[in-house]
């Protein structure tokens, strides 16, 4: 039922239909794989730098490769064992990465690591040490986009937060892990909540909830009113809901300025995902190692949710699934909107899978490009305002300038212009394209000036 | 009524002859003095417009060799040697002379060599599939066969050949402008001396994996052996990154690295086909009945590329 009291964001989006499949599916720990690649780039930044050598052995949580820079995390290893090789690995997209390949022998954790069920509730520390924490832990966006959380906790200065947004949205189609996540891990999310108060400084923070979830809104409001300060704000469905800015404008209604960040605006955002591992992190001295991955699909066995150790293959979590289907036509990392096809199947887990989905060879394809017939259905769905059809003829005749004028890189890439299109026309693609030169234009103008 | 008209004409050839004067003293005084030599350089020049200069067009050009110095460093690829001395003469400047150059495509990775691993079905650039992953093959290095090359030529001297998915360069068109090597996302088109008869020796592969898993992806991978550098007579191959890499202006174009290259990596093009001469040895083999012709078969492959260089 579409309650219209409730907030979304006012411009553009698009209701793809759900499938969300494995919603009624516990979260289940999957098997300890044989190996695991775990390459020194799953997040957004430079490249760690390793700090064991081929050969080693290494226990659950000990370090493998540290951060190299501000904007970059650190890599832990996610199994006990001897370090087979350090070597090029393919990652979702086919180019090699240096990699840990680790041939896992038992499961022998670090012993500072707090393995109990305990929550443990209170929060010690400054909120330096908390960031800090943050930072050893290699934490970073679980959403998908997989930025060094302790860079957006460390607020510029000049600036100041006065919200913090936790993102339990998931407006993705099929996806479903931060649903199971916030009906499971309820109690551990809400300290990671107020870590992360802690760490920015705030003394709000609003969960934002997809009303298709009520499940996992009634029991949040429920815990939320224990604590002071946290709310649960309940959202109508609309898909790109998830993405920053949207949720920002969903919520406080502040719009992030063009170029900005959500800080300029006084709202910082993380995902569910990351949140819990925070706590972990802080509270368990737990770094990031594991994370949920909804396997699911239209004609897969078994959609699920597990518990999965990073460096994972995906073969591994399909086969868990119940295998790969005969009528596979595609594996995509990520949900149907935003994620990524892959070309091979022994590429790992990494920090930013959320999902695999498996799609059906009859679902697969795109369709025949068609000529625009000017509907001027993709600038009503689009977001952030752009207008995608206009960008995508600038990108046919190289325009690259002009798609700079006209704001191109305000694009999310939520793709809800190609999902929209009546003609099937390739419009993401092309924006990318836009994006890809513009960036380099701007490059080069910056080199120019200095 | 006789007098308006005579009133209207008077001031009008008043007003006129006012302007007149004052947009005379104007112009005396905005004027811009354009050295005429700009007009004639321009005319000499090909007027494709296609940037490879390094200016915007061809004007732009003409104005920075009359303003320069020296015509070091300028250079019309389009007109060549011939027009730069044309160039020289009206500037009263020595030309530099350049190599002719030509676009050569370093991927041999047709459908036959190189297996197609995944299907791609989005938008007809290589630099979009490029910024996605690694093509429908596997090879990282290798052409992604969607023609951004053949789109950025103006001199209609590329185009993808249907039976391979590679591009392939005519060389009669081709200006070396580098509008191809600059739109390539993969940097495979290089340019290289034109020598005589458009004979080109080149190493047709970029991929810079290991032997083992070069070859994985495509069968005729450069596999970094070093058999060519070793058989090099004039120090034109350097190897680097499991690549061989031939410096087309230290090559002599002996061939003698093309048959010791165990994937058929090295291309040489327009030469006179080499299977005429081996059916030449079959022809002897018979005929003289050595009993080592094993040696002589040796001798004469070694020899006969060598002499026709010189």
């Amino acid at each position: 039922m579409q309650n219209f009291k409730h907030k979304t964001f006012p411009k553009g989006g698009v209701h793809p239909v759900e499938n969300k499949r494995s919603a009624g599916k516990p979260i289940q720990v999957l098997p300890l794989p044989v190996r695991v690649v775990i390459p020194v780039v799953q997040h957004l930044g430079a490249p760690a730098t390793p700090v064991v050598e081929k050969g080693e052995k290494v226990v659950v949580g000990q370090l493998l490769a540290k951060s190299s820079g501000f904007v970059s995390a650190n890599i832990h290893s996610s199994v006990s064992g001897k370090i087979f090789r350090f070597e090029g690995h393919m990652d979702a997209s086919g180019y090699k990465h240096l990699s840990f390949v680790i041939d896992r022998d038992g499961d022998a954790w670090d012993p500072s690591i707090d393995r109990s069920e305990m929550v443990r509730e209170n929060i010690q520390g400054s909120r330096e040490e908390i960031i800090g924490k943050i930072r050893d832990a290699g934490i970073v966006g679980m959403g998908g986009a997989t930025f060094p959380t302790h860079v957006k906790l460390n607020v510029p200065k000049g600036k100041k937060a006065d919200i913090l947004i936790i993102n339990g949205v998931e407006c993705e189609p099929y996806l479903t892990a931060d649903h199971r996540l916030m009906l499971e891990r309820g109690r551990e999310l809400m300290v990671g909540i107020r870590i992360l108060m802690k760490a920015i400084d705030v003394e709000k923070a609003v969960i934002g909830i997809e009303e298709n979830k009520p499940d996992a809104i009634a029991l949040l409001a429920e815990l939320a009113d224990r604590n002071l300060g946290i709310t649960v704000q309940p959202l109508r469905v609309k898909y790109p809901q998830g993405g920053e800015k949207q949720l920002i404008k969903a919520i406080t209604g502040r719009e992030v300025p063009s170029g900005g960040l959500p800080v300029d605006v006084g709202a910082v955002v993380h995902n569910v995902g990351t949140t819990l591992a925070a706590y972990e992190a802080v509270q368990k001295n737990k770094p990031l190692i594991e994370r949920i991955v909804t396997v699911t699909g239209k004609s897969l066995k078994e959609p699920s949710n597990f518990l999965v150790r990073i460096g994972t293959p995906i073969s591994d979590v399909i086969e868990a699934a119940g295998g790969l289907p005969d009528d596979t036509g595609k594996v995509v990392l990520g949900g149907p909107m935003m994620g990524k096809a892959v070309s091979k199947l022994d590429i790992p887990v990494t920090k930013g899978t959320s999902g695999i989905l498996v799609i059906p060879e009859r679902e697969a394809h795109r369709k025949p490009v068609q000529p625009c017939i000017r509907c001027a259905k993709c600038v009503s769905v689009c977001p952030m305002g752009l207008e995608p059809y206009l960008l995508m003829n600038l990108g046919q005749h190289q325009l690259f300038e002009k798609a700079q004028q006209e704001k191109v890189m305000d694009c999310i890439e939520c793709g809800s212009c190609s999902f929209i299109c009546p003609a099937d026309r390739p419009l993401l693609d092309y924006i990318r394209l836009d994006k890809l030169r513009v960036g380099e234009l701007i490059r080069k103008q910056k080199k120019a000036v200095s | 009524m006789n007098n308006i008209v005579l009133y209207t004409v008077i001031s009008l050839s008043a007003l006129g002859g006012l302007a007149a004067v004052i947009l005379y003293f104007v112009a005396q005084k905005f004027k811009v003095v354009e050295d005429p030599r700009i007009d004639e350089v321009e005319a000499i020049l090909p007027h494709a417009n296609c940037g490879a200069c390094g200016y915007p067009g061809c004007r732009q050009f003409a104005e920075a060799c009359v303003k320069a110095d020296s015509l070091d460093g300028l250079f019309c690829t389009v007109g060549g040697n011939e027009v730069m001395e044309k160039v020289a003469s009206i500037l009263g400047m020595e030309a530099v002379e350049e190599e002719p150059r030509v676009a050569v495509i370093r991927c041999q990775g047709s459908f036959e060599y190189r297996p197609r691993t995944s299907h791609y079905e989005g938008i007809d650039s290589c630099a979009s599939v490029n910024a996605l992953y690694t093509g429908d093959t596997d090879c990282p290095y290798g052409c992604l066969g969607l023609g951004d090359c053949v789109e950025a030529c103006d001199f209609d001297a590329l185009y993808m050949d249907e039976q391979t998915g590679l591009p392939v360069v005519v060389d009669d068109n081709c200006v070396a402008c580098g509008a191809c090597v600059e739109a390539c996302p993969r940097d495979i088109i290089e340019l290289r001396k034109r020598n005589k008869k458009d004979r080109k020796i080149f190493v047709s592969c970029m991929n810079e994996e290991r032997g083992g898993v070069a070859r994985k992806y495509c069968s005729v991978a450069c596999i970094g052996c070093s058999k060519c550098f070793q058989v090099c007579p004039f120090d034109a191959i350097t190897m680097g990154n499991n690549l061989a890499f031939i410096d087309s202006d230290a090559c002599k174009l002996c061939r003698k690295c093309v048959p010791v290259c165990p994937t058929n990596s090295i291309l040489e093009i327009n030469f006179p086909p080499p299977k005429v001469k081996k059916e030449l040895k079959t022809t002897v083999k018979p005929g003289a009945l050595v009993p080592d012709n094993k040696k002589t078969e040796e001798n004469a492959g070694d020899n006969v590329p060598g002499k026709e260089s010189e």
